[in-house]
């Protein structure tokens, strides 16, 4: 029997930008990529949810507040309350720490410069469902393209939810936390875009270490259903 | 009744823009020790009196207008 493909959705939100890079990416990898528009008040039925980079809201007010209270934000929530896997990839990092499904802020670059380039990660952990393919210590070469990507960490942050470090600091990041998981290990957000490095042409294709081992976990989700 | 949010980066959070700000003053010849950057937002709101206006606006802060993580806002209403 083929083994199952798990349908992973990619949330659009007005001014969401690196959606379709998503839905294309997972798809490349196997999975059955499913868009949902912010504006759905239920999922469709989904194995994994993935908020994409972008402007949501035109990053009005703070990066992720205005998204946070779309009607597909609340249906993530519920879904991850569920233990449903989530992964926010920029703008998507930034609107679960605004809604509070991972601790922590991102704010202005130190910089205050845009940062655009490739950008080396260290893995820090191996056994999420993010990060299966990957081995602790393993550095992944991710392209960053963020204004706004300085991790401030709450006071009591549990080094255990740090997933990636920045090798070189490119936005001045608490201890250069470049993605974190919360206590659960089931909703996950970074900075870098694995979407955008899914193949040797595009300069790298670390990221699908990430996408894949998400897919990975989501087939088995699949595979324990039945 | 007319209410105005000053919203701040808390102290001890690393605020580029001020510093920047301050680093420019500095430039044009102006002696600053400090410089932080805000924001300012004013609302009109419905309320009985200027303490239902500000418990309103509270709620606004808490909810949206503020990230009491890095920020700290302060109300301001007035008839």
């Amino acid at each position: 029997m083929a083994s199952p493909q798990p349908r992973i959705g990619v949330v659009t939100y007005p001014g969401s930008q690196d959606d379709r890079d998503a839905l294309w990416a997972l798809a490349a990898l196997d999975a059955e990529a499913v868009p949902v528009w912010h504006g759905e008040l239920e999922l469709p039925d989904l194995d994994a949810v993935v908020l994409p980079g972008g402007f949501s809201y035109g990053d009005h007010l703070r990066c992720g507040a205005i998204a946070r209270f779309s009607p597909a934000t609340a249906a993530v929530r519920a879904f991850a309350a569920g233990g449903g896997f989530v992964l926010g990839i920029c703008n998507g990092f930034q609107i679960l720490c605004e809604a509070g499904l991972l601790p922590g802020a991102l704010v202005r670059n130190e910089s205050l410069r845009f940062v655009c380039r490739d950008v080396p990660v260290t893995v820090e952990r191996d056994d999420l469902p993010f990060t299966t393919r990957c081995t602790k210590g393993r550095r992944l070469v991710l392209p960053v393209k963020h204004g706004d990507g300085r991790y401030l960490p709450p006071p009591d942050l549990d080094p255990a939810q740090i997933v990636l470090r920045y090798v070189d600091n490119p936005n001045g990041s608490v201890d250069g936390i470049a993605g974190i998981c919360n206590e659960t290990g089931n909703v996950m957000g970074l900075m870098p875009h694995p979407e955008h490095a899914v193949d040797p042409l595009l300069g790298s294709d670390d990221g699908a270490l990430l996408l894949a081992s998400l897919v990975d976990a989501a087939r088995d989700r699949v595979l324990a259903a039945i | 009744m007319r209410a105005t949010v000053l919203v701040r980066p808390k102290p001890g959070i690393l605020d580029p823009q001020g510093e920047a700000v301050g680093s420019a003053l500095g430039h044009l010849g102006f002696e600053v020790q400090d410089a932080r950057v805000g924001k300012v937002i004013d609302l009109e709101v419905d309320a009985l009196d200027a303490a239902a206006a500000k418990a309103a606006v509270e709620q606004m802060c808490e909810k949206l207008l503020a990230n009491p993580l890095i920020e700290s806002y302060e109300i301001e209403v007035t008839a």
